[in-house]
């Protein structure tokens, strides 16, 4: 028995507890009933857990086996379990947002129909994996048209629809945006997204190949380190590889380059969205410092080559280690400059201020992650709760910001931008001793493994499972996106629609990193 | 208003002096790859095997690399215990036809300038329709990046454009999922003729990584006539301007 939050005594339902990179033989996940599969998700969700991965495992016989991966950040352990359907299981929306997109997914992928889900759509529009079995039951399989789906309408007087996309205006990834308005006022944004589905989970099966750590860098390519660092880790903890602490630290000064780049374009396309040009233009070559400071690193501006298993491709030898430490102070000035202006601006702040707001319960109610997140005031993050690599050593204090909106997202990434600098700076002048990289080994069969990154964008998981010949039976990606793209849609509601792009941008969310 | 007078001073002026200066690069840029086929041993595929994308072929004249399909990974370079290819410095990767990425050691073929009528109408000034279908982000946020006061790209009369209707012609990014075929095949039908195409990145050329994907259809020719390639996982900045730049003829052979 075990003591719920709300007091009450309840019965233990078993599951695996582990944590961040710890792998499993996959006989220990217990395969649970219906019922306690659902006690399971939705008791520890109250006790205060988020679904950090749900997915379908094909089984040899016929149906799929689920496993779910819940995350308890103040305990920092990850809780495994999962149950065994068929083409049909009651869903656990509707007493769990949080399972909403997943669910969705594991109907596309595996012809598994959640029963009583409210609104079970395709989310990458592709053909079931499982054949002779389909989510939707009477589709052509010969085409899967994206966007083609019953969009929520909204009728009545002066009630009118605006759609965007696939292709927008900008130098950006596509996806399709169905708004309801009212006037200027939306009541409704749906997002209708998968038309970068590239087939990557599929492709990961039956590896690792030579192929793999190339599908891992362009998940989301702006987000190269962050992904192939969650793979190589999965691949050292199921190979028994213990990499240097000088290849975990120069991993995480990676990691922590491809934040710095990414907040401060963000926030000069911030001001860009709201007419304000000099930060616009400022940051714009900032964000190009850094990733300029990756390529001395690794000669690839989005750290392409770096991250590889066993450890690095690049040292960084004490010239290199001077010149990017010179390179960061300077960068760091100028993007303090820039940045402030932001702050001292009450044009900016008015437009920033109370825009796109999303309140911690829908936060917690949709399990989102990463800044948007923190900008919640949650105080959640991966290299805090779930360390790996040299963040089990050396700690970056989180950063909160307590109000929700677009102004909390963009003070949320100057809060990270600082700490990340500091960081930098501090592992730069001490490198520890050690190899690059060492040799890596087979993987061990018949287990399983979860990787948790912190991302600049939120929390990356990458579930690997192995078969009996210790190859990938299953690759799970969860990219921080794939839980925040309905929180765009949430603090879009009541919002005037000449906001989206400001909302948007203060998300800044991975098309390729959702739709794989 | 004073702090940004402030901030103006202390940002300074940041374009390079790319073209009329040689760009500055990191010392670990993969570039155009050396091959030295005296070096090669007969019998070995120790590159071909090595390459994640296919991008490698040998024979008696020694190996050749589709810089259509290559990532710029170097484990090619990597995997030859005789030094039979080398990846250099050298930023200059575009080429006009695809059967001109394959470097064989012999002649590096830069990219040639359009002819002397589509030059007169887009030579001064070139609007451009960006089309991501399937990239990672990777080449789209190096296309961007163009925009920069660093690379400043409308000193040289190049734009890129909210519509293709007011386009001149389209910038492609990735595979071509099947899932942006007809988008893109839409946009391209909306650029009022001539137009021309820039495919941008390994996915745009030949599928990248996911080459042979059921998913995806190996890159932008196989949807559109494609009128100049640019390699690279993705290509950087100044390997797309200058692709640009030559296409246009405003860089000297």
């Amino acid at each position: 028995m075990r003591r719920a939050r709300s007091g009450e005594l309840v019965p233990t339902i078993p599951s695996l507890s582990i944590r961040n990179g710890e792998p499993a033989p996959l006989r220990e996940v217990p395969v649970l009933t219906l019922p306690a599969f659902r006690d399971a998700v939705l008791g520890g969700i109250q006790d205060g857990g988020r679904i950090a991965a749900l997915f379908g495992q094909p089984l040899e016989t016929d149906g799929a086996r689920l496993i779910a991966v819940l995350a308890h950040g103040k305990e920092g352990t990850l809780s495994v379990f999962s149950a065994v359907v068929g083409d049909a299981y009651p869903a656990l929306t509707p007493d769990c947002p949080q399972a909403h997109w997943f669910e969705c997914e594991v109907a596309e992928q595996w012809g598994v129909r959640p029963l009583g889900h409210p609104w079970l759509k395709r989310i990458r529009f592709h053909g079931s994996y499982r054949t002779g079995h389909d989510g939707w039951p009477h589709t052509d399989h010969a085409s899967v048209p994206p966007g083609v789906v019953d969009f929520f309408r909204v009728e009545g007087e002066e009630v009118h629809e605006v759609a965007v996309g696939p292709v927008h205006a900008g130098i950006i990834e596509p996806g399709h945006f169905r708004f309801q308005c009212h006037g200027e006022n939306v009541l409704h944004l749906e997002i209708s997204l998968g038309y970068q589905h590239r087939g990557v989970e599929r492709a990961l099966v039956g590896g690792p190949n030579k192929r793999t750590i190339h599908y891992m860098e362009t998940l989301a390519g702006d987000t190269s380190v962050g992904h192939a660092t969650a793979y190589c880790q999965a691949l050292e903890a199921l190979g028994g590889v213990g990499v240097s602490a000088r290849a975990d630290v120069l991993r995480a000064v990676a990691l922590e380059l491809e934040r710095l780049a990414n907040h401060t374009g963000d926030l000069g396309a911030l001001a860009g969205d709201v007419g304000y040009l000099p930060t616009a233009a400022y940051c714009g070559r900032i964000r190009g410092d850094f990733l300029n400071m990756t390529a001395l690193i690794c000669g690839s501006r989005f750290g392409r080559g770096m991250i590889r298993p066993g450890g690095v491709g690049f040292d960084v030898e004490p010239p290199r280690a001077a010149e990017l430490l010179e390179r960061l102070g300077h960068a760091v000035r100028d993007a303090t400059g820039a940045i402030r202006l932001l702050w001292d601006e009450p044009s900016i702040q008015a437009r920033f201020e109370g825009t796109g707001r999303l309140s911690p319960e829908v936060c917690h109610d949709l399990g989102l992650v990463g800044l948007v997140a923190r900008a919640c005031g949650v105080h959640g993050d991966v290299r805090q709760d779930f360390p790996s690599g040299i963040f089990r050593f050396s700690q970056i204090p989180v950063s909160t910001w307590h109000t929700g909106d677009v102004l909390a997202r963009a003070y949320v990434r100057w809060l990270e931008i600082q700490r990340s600098a500091a960081f930098v700076r501090e592992q730069l002048t001490a490198l520890p001793d050690g190899p690059t990289r060492v040799a890596a080994a087979p993987l061990v069969a018949n287990a399983l493994v979860v990787c948790l990154v912190e991302g600049w964008r939120g929390e990356i998981c990458h579930v690997a499972t192995t078969d009996d010949r210790g190859r990938f039976a299953r690759y799970k990606v969860v990219d921080p996106s794939f839980h925040n793209w309905m929180g765009l849609a949430m603090a879009l509601r009541d919002q005037q629609i000449s906001d989206f792009p400001l909302c948007n941008k203060s998300f800044n969310l991975s098309y390729c990193g959702h739709d794989l | 208003m004073l702090k940004a007078f402030v901030a103006r001073l202390q940002q300074g002026r940041r374009t390079i002096s790319y073209p009329d200066a040689e760009p500055t690069l990191p010392d670990r840029f993969r570039g155009y790859p050396r091959i030295d086929p005296a070096r090669c041993r007969t019998g070995c595929s120790l590159c071909v095997d090595a390459c994640p994308t296919g991008a490698i072929s040998t024979d008696r004249r020694g190996p050749r690399v589709d810089l259509g399909r290559c990532l710029f990974c170097s484990e090619c370079e990597a995997a030859c215990p005789d030094g039979a290819i080398a990846y250099g410095r050298d930023h200059r990767l575009g080429a006009r036809r695809r059967e001109e990425l394959v470097v064989d050691g012999e002649t590096h073929r830069l990219v040639t300038a359009l002819d002397e009528q589509t030059r007169r109408l887009f030579g001064r000034s070139l609007k451009l329709r960006q089309v991501s279908a399937g990239g990672c982000n990777g080449c789209e946020a190096d296309v961007n990046v163009l925009n920069t006061v660093v690379f400043d790209l409308g000193r040289f009369g190049i734009q890129f454009v909210a519509s293709p209707r007011h386009a001149d012609g389209l910038l492609i990014t990735g595979p071509v999922t099947e899932n942006m075929r007809l988008a893109l095949q839409k946009t391209y039908a909306a650029v009022p003729s001539p137009k021309i195409v820039i495919a941008v990145g390994a996915c745009a050329i030949a599928g990248g990584p996911f080459i042979d994907h059921p998913e995806v259809h190996n890159g932008a020719d196989s949807v559109v006539p494609v009128d100049l390639y640019v390699p690279g996982c993705p290509p950087h900045p100044i390997t797309i301007l200058d692709a640009l730049l030559r296409l246009l003829g405003r860089l000297a052979a």
